[in-house]
């Protein structure tokens, strides 16, 4: 059992190398097989791993060994939540590179070897028990995520993407890097339990709480939270649709994963006395994160860009859950990342089936275009209105359970009751967005809106396939169709939500996480449980009513009621000066990442 | 010593941070991108030093002796190595844009705004 550890980590990177070196020389069945065939082997490895985790996996590389209480050397620390992180990334690769085995015209393994890489770094980025680690493997997945958005290499698009996304995350990894050096020259320790252990004799001084915001900042840089979220709609909007269900499913809840990791294994001790200010820092971000996300997620035509707006909205809510710092709110979390992620997955593909027949994403080019006609479209339909629907919380289906946990979680905390109606509102607009796409596309309602509206955005889509196509593969269509039943009906299973509960309780029970890797004992806590009771249903009722209100209102265009025109020519003017915000140029995002690093610096000083 | 050391670093993180924000070539900006990257190398090894202390490889010099904390310079090797790959790429995408497009300028390559 212990060696099979290390292997879901090392197998993708052989497998990387194995590709990259017969590109071109081996025929491209064999490679895609090769590729789809390692990721499947590392789903079913991290499966085993996510089942057998429920008392912590330890493995020390190399043979090292803990001595007199001090760890020394490198390891991997698997808990269930670890796990269960890399069986989703695995999960997501695998649909991704079964979707892309038509979907690029040109042939070449290169694309499959950059795949392999990042699912590496992401399953390694999940198991690593050591602090340094986590930065190594947070940048294999970075520099494997720079390249896929510049994939396409020879448009402008990508290289503005990749430019953007690659600039802005590496600023980001290196502010976590000093915050992990100063850890390390005040514990001495790399090993995040033995960091933890040594940070929690002491309430945490000045220089922990440095510490704390330069990695905090660096993973919400990746976790796309307002201020430091420009880059994810630029590189969405041009990544390859097989990269942007990565990005979008499970490489920016990976860095709340690890923000999450951070909190609970080495600072939630030590900063005891500090958890109500740092869950008000958490949940404003998250906040903010959640309305800004949906406001620009309503106001494009670019429907991958759409898409990529409401994953930053949906980030944003995943960081609510994530800043209540109990086990409930990570349980919450953690459920609805799983359902979000195979529904926006599933979102991703059907933009890349239109992609692939009509060379466009631009939602009012394709007006009326999606009518009718053959299983490709109809499941890209199908996708479009029930994916919009599962994310507004459908009961039962889609992120239902995940959001009912997460109102279950909020209104234990006292002061935190009214959030779950901000959430209501960000989820209706971002869902009401993708109920519109589908109307306008499959349904041919709504009007026409020429380019270079000054509400709507009109970014140049980027065709990825040679010429249009009049009919969809199977291989593309079975993977959304595949996602699209496993989002919705994932929340059903009762055993499944038991068990992310019970893995949040052992991931946020610090004491058991030391004794695991450095030896001793400690008592578990018990799991969080929240039922869902009516208050979930009416939310979840208003959230669907409002989200195909705003599409219905927003395709019909029906004549404003006079007092009401004067307040949406404000909320149009709002919107166009967030717009100008969203500026694409990469030193703008320099400079409001530096400030949103001051402005968070001081809350916390403050606080 | 290890106050002008600590200086050092974070001086070097601002000015980087200062030269991405307000550059308007690729190529200084990934420069730019190094120099606060550098920081992290001069705080590490700061972290590590001892004053009066040896290099640390132990063939040489009596077991027991003092000598500077070999971890943090395995670190900042990791560091190099990880910066290496990163300036690689961007130089790459940087020739590339030089080369399609004629610019070095990222503004003016095909804008994605809104």
């Amino acid at each position: 059992m212990h060696a099979l550890i290390p292997l879901p980590v090392i197998l993708p990177l052989l497998c990387a190398a194995v590709l990259a070196a017969v590109n071109q020389l081996a025929p491209r069945w064999a490679t895609d097989a090769m590729g789809l065939a390692c990721a499947l082997a590392v789903l079913v490895l991290c499966a085993v791993l996510a089942a057998h985790a429920s008392h912590r996996l330890v493995y020390w590389f190399g043979g090292f060994h803990v001595r007199h209480g001090v760890a020394v050397g490198i390891a991997f620390s698997v808990d269930r939540i670890g796990a269960g992180m890399a069986t989703l990334v695995a999960l997501m690769v695998s649909a991704a590179l079964l979707y892309s085995v038509r979907y690029f015209d040109e042939v070449g393994s290169l694309f499959g070897a950059l795949m392999l890489v990042f699912l590496a770094g992401m399953v390694g980025f999940c198991l690593t028990g050591d602090l340094f680690d986590l930065f190594v493997f947070f940048e294999v997945m970075s520099v494997a995520g720079y390249a896929l958005v510049g994939y396409k290499i020879e448009e402008a698009g990508p290289l503005q993407g990749a430019i953007n996304f690659a600039i802005t995350n590496s600023v980001g990894s290196f502010a976590m890097l000093t915050g992990i050096a100063l850890l390390y020259g005040r514990t001495g320790a790399l090993n995040m339990a033995q960091i933890g252990a040594a940070l929690a004799t002491h309430p945490a001084d000045g220089l922990v709480t440095v510490a704390l915001l330069l990695i905090m900042v660096g993973l919400l840089v990746k976790a796309a939270i307002v201020p430091w979220h420009f880059w994810l709609a630029d590189a969405h909007a041009v990544a390859p649709v097989p990269a942007c269900v990565l990005f979008s499913g499970v490489m920016v809840e990976l860095a709340l994963y690890g923000l999450a990791r951070v909190y609970w294994s080495v600072l939630s001790a030590s900063l005891a006395a500090h958890t109500a200010d740092l869950r008000a820092v958490l949940i404003a971000l998250g906040l903010l994160t959640a309305l800004i996300g949906a406001v620009m997620c309503c106001a494009q035509r670019h429907i991958k860009r759409l898409l990529a707006f409401s994953t930053i909205s949906h980030s944003g809510m995943f960081l609510v859950g994530l800043g209540l710092l109990t086990p409930a709110g990570l349980a919450a979390s953690g459920e609805y990342v799983i359902e979000h992620a195979m529904l926006k997955g599933a979102l991703f593909m059907a933009a890349g089936i239109l992609l692939h027949r009509f060379r466009t994403v631009d939602e009012h080019e394709l007006r009326g275009r999606g009518r009718g006609g053959d299983p490709g479209l109809r499941v890209a339909a199908a996708v479009f209105v029930l994916g919009g629907l599962g994310l507004a919380a459908l009961p039962p289906l889609g992120v239902f359970f995940g959001k009912s946990a997460l109102d279950g979680a909020l209104t234990p905390v006292p002061g935190y009751g009214w959030v779950v109606g901000v959430l209501v509102v960000g989820s209706a607009l971002s869902a009401g967005a993708i109920l519109r796409v589908a109307g306008r596309v499959f349904g041919g309602w709504g009007e026409r809106v020429p380019r270079h509206h000054e509400v709507l955005s009109a970014v140049s889509e980027l065709p990825e396939t040679l010429s249009p196509h009049d009919r969809t593969p199977a291989v593309m269509v079975a993977p959304p169709l595949i996602l699209l039943i496993g989002g919705l009906v994932v929340g059903l299973f009762s055993g499944l939500r038991a068990a992310i509960a019970a893995a949040a309780a052992q991931m946020a029970d610090r004491a058991s996480y030391v004794a695991a890797v450095l030896g001793g004992h400690a008592h578990a806590i018990p799991a969080p449980h929240t039922p869902v009771v009516t208050l979930d249903f009416l939310l979840a009722a208003a959230t669907v009513l409002g989200a195909v209100a705003l599409a219905v209102w927003a395709l019909a265009a029906p004549a404003v009621w006079w007092p009401l025109e004067r307040v949406q020519g404000v909320a149009t003017a709002g919107i166009v000066v967030l717009r100008r915000l969203h500026s694409g140029c990469v030193n703008d995002y320099i400079a409001w990442l530096v400030a949103g690093l001051a402005v968070a610096g001081a809350a916390l000083a403050l606080a | 010593m290890s106050a002008l050391a600590y200086g050092t670093a974070g001086w070097l993180f601002l000015v980087g941070l200062y030269g991405i924000v307000t550059s308007r070539n690729l190529i200084h900006m990934v420069i730019c991108l190094t120099v606060v990257q550098s920081s992290t190398y001069v705080l590490l090894l700061s972290i590590g030093y001892r004053s009066g202390a040896a290099a640390p490889v132990f063939a040489d010099i009596p077991p027991g002796s003092r000598a500077v904390d070999p971890i943090v310079q395995a670190l900042t090797l990791t560091d190099v190595v990880v910066e290496a790959t990163v300036v690689a790429l961007m130089l790459a995408l940087a020739v590339q844009a030089h080369k399609r497009f004629g610019t070095l300028d990222p503004n003016e390559l095909t804008p994605l705004r809104g």
